[in-house]
């Protein structure tokens, strides 16, 4: 938990903290095992900071760009029609026909861990074919990557490393540590730049240990949106086998990153053709639009299907005293559209016009920016991919964003593309201009 | 590639480095239903996870939440509610009903606002952050749990790193041992942690009468000790929601204790699979509320990043809701009926067929009806049950734990049958 207040750029820090109840006033006041001697207050968040700043101005052309959800081009949520039909169907016929809320199993729902699986991996990967997965349901990215590293330090030991790209969601760090692994960073995000140190990247990669525990982003690296090209994946996967370390993938956005789901899962696809030993948690939250209902899934590559099934046994060691079974809400969604003929690929065409609008959003941003008549370099605005742009803003900039112009984003110039819309693109553009030229 | 993973998955096996991690065995109560899912004998009895069944012995979905599920698809079909994450303590409208669901509309506590509460994957989930938070503040604690308690206590408390001993419970003819039980937690260092069962004891289903829970408040006191009340029958046990938190009350508002309840709303709401549950810790300081919740917050974040929304919508809709309150109520009333009146069958069948008690402990078959909740803690052991499952595809816990809820008027007597073959084939239980 010191960790966190290290850590000044959050992606998603919910709104944690309420402010402080006002104190009972009753006379004696019992002295309570829990006083504030021995619990203090944890680290403020700082988005939620944010937003009760943005929430409380007044100023009519405010943005919040410290979001980590989509939002439409109105700036609203958007639960998306496919879900909303998925939905509907469950009310109307049950799940399988039949009304039940019954426990899934401690590795969740077939249907959808068979959907899953094949979404992230391809309908024809091999690993599928034979049966060399460990699966299980999860609580969405958040509970697949704690589920890894429960599963790595139990059976690489208490205080094994994991190597975290520098920077990370903010999360991960505290992820890691709770279940028992003590962290390490790699080389990736250069400031001089604005992009991957690559360089960097390999050279950490080679001089750890060999047998190291590494951590990729699949795709739309949080917070940066700085993605390795293809070629460079390649040869970051050829090198980890070498190594022979251990990768666990975080995928939070795959379809939502480019528009095509292939593609974004083509680094994590190439991992697993060079043989690494690899570990995936998939995200339902963004290119689902099913935030709340806290859905993911977990699974891990074993050499064959007999090491697959002694994984899933261990697993399921891990969860039943975290959670005994996950929540079957969110994964009868995602199977219902996945497997209907009709909803899946009205699905696919909805989470592609997210990630096309985000990418109309950079272009836009762009375009303002030379507009306003700016000379600097803006291309990391359209070369970063997903949610998140690292607009290279300083603090101080940051400050005037939101004094001078009542635009709200992190310190680190964190830019939500989500929070971008074309009816305020243009008063962002020249706001940026004004801040940094 | 394909070939390559070929080579790989061929060579790999000498080479892999999960070749240590070894084949863990199927969790004792989980793993029941998946053998009996896998059995294909029509006849089958699943006697074995405490999930409610109908008289047909199939799942029944509440009315009330069936009304509660529509009412919230009509919502969001119209645009009126999203799908966005909840914060990390959870849904505020259910936090703001949850609590008072156990501790009541006249919680002083509740009224003084020294509840921290936080949403939970039900009762596992709010046990798990409890036993963190009680690492992270008391972590030389002991924690005792009863002699028997539901296995996945040990698991859990041990998995956040404390400490765990026993308390007797049970005599050998299944009434409290309130003198054993008073014996142990007295022998308690100070500072220990008592896990208790609020009501319907999981699995002896025998509780202590107002009086022995009055005796526990003292050495809980005098060993100022933490008092953990684990709440996943209410209501469900007497058919009376108010009643079954009698104890969770009488230590919270009268004795004005400090304790943590956890509540899950798994079997009195049927939500099974949804989740849903909360961890309410009260405290005698309302300044500490906030700063507790922090601090289950900063446990919570690590590992699901914040709860999920639809179980707590559930639960929320129908609570706020009058005639859906009126009619959750009733149907408690319905299940735990049902569970009585096939208590009384199950003995009444036994009587006639003249089955043995499982022991010369036993004067009769009376302690099926006596307990109370999901489970009869029939007095059988493995070898009666091995008998059970492989001859008459009955399926229990190898503890002679039976959930009462699989028990219906199409199948008591096949059970009474089998429960007598497998006292004539393996003779009575060992003391």
């Amino acid at each position: 938990r010191a960790l966190i207040s290290q850590v000044s750029d959050c992606a998603m820090l919910a709104r944690t903290l309420r402010t402080a109840a006002p104190a009972a006033n009753f006379g004696a006041r019992a002295m309570s095992r829990w006083n504030a001697e021995r619990i203090p207050m944890g680290p403020a968040d700082p988005i939620l900071g944010l937003n009760e700043q943005f929430n409380k101005d007044t100023f009519d052309k405010k943005i919040n760009l410290g979001v980590g959800a989509y939002r439409d081009d109105n700036g609203k949520p958007w639960v998306l029609p496919s879900v909303k039909a998925a939905e509907e169907k469950l009310v109307k016929e049950g799940w399988n026909g039949a009304f039940q809320k019954e426990y899934a199993g401690i590795t969740g729902i077939k249907e959808f861990n068979d959907a899953s699986v094949k979404f992230a991996y391809g309908a024809d990967s091999a690993v599928i074919k034979e049966k060399r997965l460990a699966v299980a349901q999860v609580l969405s990215g958040t509970g697949g990557g704690r589920l890894a590293f429960e599963f790595f330090a139990r059976f690489l030991g208490k205080g094994t490393p994991i190597y975290m790209p520098d920077p990370t969601w903010a999360n991960h760090l505290p992820m890691a540590k709770d279940a028992g692994m003590s962290l390490e960073t790699y080389r990736y995000y250069d400031k001089k730049t604005v992009g991957l140190d690559f360089a960097g990247l390999m050279e950490d990669v080679k001089g750890a240990p060999d047998g190291s525990v590494f951590m990729f982003h699949a795709c739309a690296h949080n917070p940066t949106g700085v993605d390795p090209t293809m070629e460079q994946w390649k040869e970051i996967s050829a090198l980890c086998k070498s190594k022979g370390h251990t990768l666990f993938i975080d995928t939070a956005y795959q379809g939502f990153a480019s528009g095509d789901a292939d593609k974004d899962a083509s680094a994590l696809r190439q991992f697993v053709a060079d043989g690494n030993d690899v570990c995936v948690a998939q995200s339902f939250a963004k290119n689902f639009g099913l935030y709340g209902d806290r859905i993911g899934c977990f699974s891990f590559v074993g050499s064959n299907s007999e090491e697959a099934e002694r994984i899933l046994s261990q697993l399921k060691i891990i969860i039943r005293p975290m959670y005994s079974n996950p929540p079957i809400h969110g994964a009868r969604i995602v199977a219902t559209v996945l497997d209907d003929p009709k909803l899946n690929p009205q699905w696919y065409a909805e989470c592609k016009s997210m990630a096309d609008r985000i990418i109309t959003m950079r272009d836009a941003l762009k375009s303002n920016l030379a507009k306003e008549g700016s000379v600097k370099n803006w291309e990391h605005v359209t070369s970063q991919i997903g949610m998140f742009c690292f607009s290279g803003m300083t603090p101080e900039q940051v400050g005037r964003m939101k004094d001078e112009f009542h635009i709200y984003m992190t310190k680190n110039g964190r830019i939500s593309m989500a929070g971008v819309t074309s009816k305020n693109v243009e008063y962002l553009a020249h706001a940026m201009h004004q801040c940094t030229k | 590639a394909d070939l390559r993973s070929t080579l790989v998955t061929t060579n790999s096996k000498k080479m892999s480095r999960w070749s240590h991690v070894t084949e863990a065995p199927p969790d004792p109560i989980l793993g029941v239903s998946v053998a009996f899912k896998a059995d294909t004998d029509a006849s089958k009895v699943n006697l074995g996870i405490g999930a409610y069944r109908d008289e047909n012995g199939k799942p029944w979905v509440l009315g009330c939440v069936k009304e509660a599920d529509k009412m919230i698809d009509a919502e969001l079909q119209a645009g009126k509610i999203d799908l966005e994450y909840l914060p990390v303590q959870g849904y505020q409208p259910f936090l703001d009903l949850t609590s008072e669901v156990i501790l009541g509309k006249e919680s002083k506590a509740l009224k003084e606002k020294r509840v921290a509460v936080v949403q939970s994957l039900s009762g596992t989930g709010a046990l798990r952050v409890a036993a963190e938070f009680i690492k992270m503040y008391a972590p030389n604690t002991v924690v005792y749990c009863s002699d028997p308690t539901w296995g996945n206590h040990f698991t859990i408390f041990g998995k956040a790193g404390l400490e765990t001993r026993k308390y007797r419970y049970l005599t050998k003819k299944m009434t409290l041992d309130i003198d054993g039980l008073l014996e142990d937690l007295k022998a308690a260092p100070e500072g220990a942690t008592f896990v208790l069962h609020t009501v319907a004891h999981n699995p002896s289903g025998v509780d202590p009468t107002q009086d022995q829970w009055k005796e526990i408040s003292k050495v809980a006191i005098a060993k100022k000790a933490i008092c953990i009340f684990d709440t996943a029958y209410q209501g469900y046990a007497s058919g009376n929601l108010d009643k079954d938190a009698w104890s969770v009350r009488y230590f919270a508002d009268e004795l004005g204790l400090e304790i943590m309840v956890t509540q899950s709303y798994s079997k009195n709401f049927g939500l099974y699979g949804e989740r849903i549950g909360a961890l309410n810790i009260v405290t005698s300081d309302a300044s500490t509320v906030p700063k507790i919740r922090s601090q289950l917050n900063g446990i919570i974040r690590p590992m699901i990043s914040n709860p999920q929304l639809h179980g707590a919508r559930l639960v929320a809709t129908v609570l706020n809701d009058a005639k859906l309150t009126k009619q959750w109520n009733e149907e408690l009333k319905i299940m735990s009926d049902r569970i009585v009146t096939m208590r009384t069958s199950l003995r009444d069948a036994l009587v006639k067929l003249g089955c043995q008690p499982p022991s010369t402990v036993f004067p009769d078959w009376n302690h099926i009806v006596d307990q109370i909740g999901m489970f009869a803690f029939t007095g059988l052991q493995a070898k009666h049950v091995d008998i059970l499952t492989t001859k008459h595809h009955i399926y229990c816990t190898k503890n002679g734990r039976f959930s009462m809820a699989g028990v219906n008027p199409g199948n008591v007597e096949k059970i009474a049958a089998a429960m007598k073959d497998a006292l004539d084939t393996a003779g009575p239980s060992d003391s």
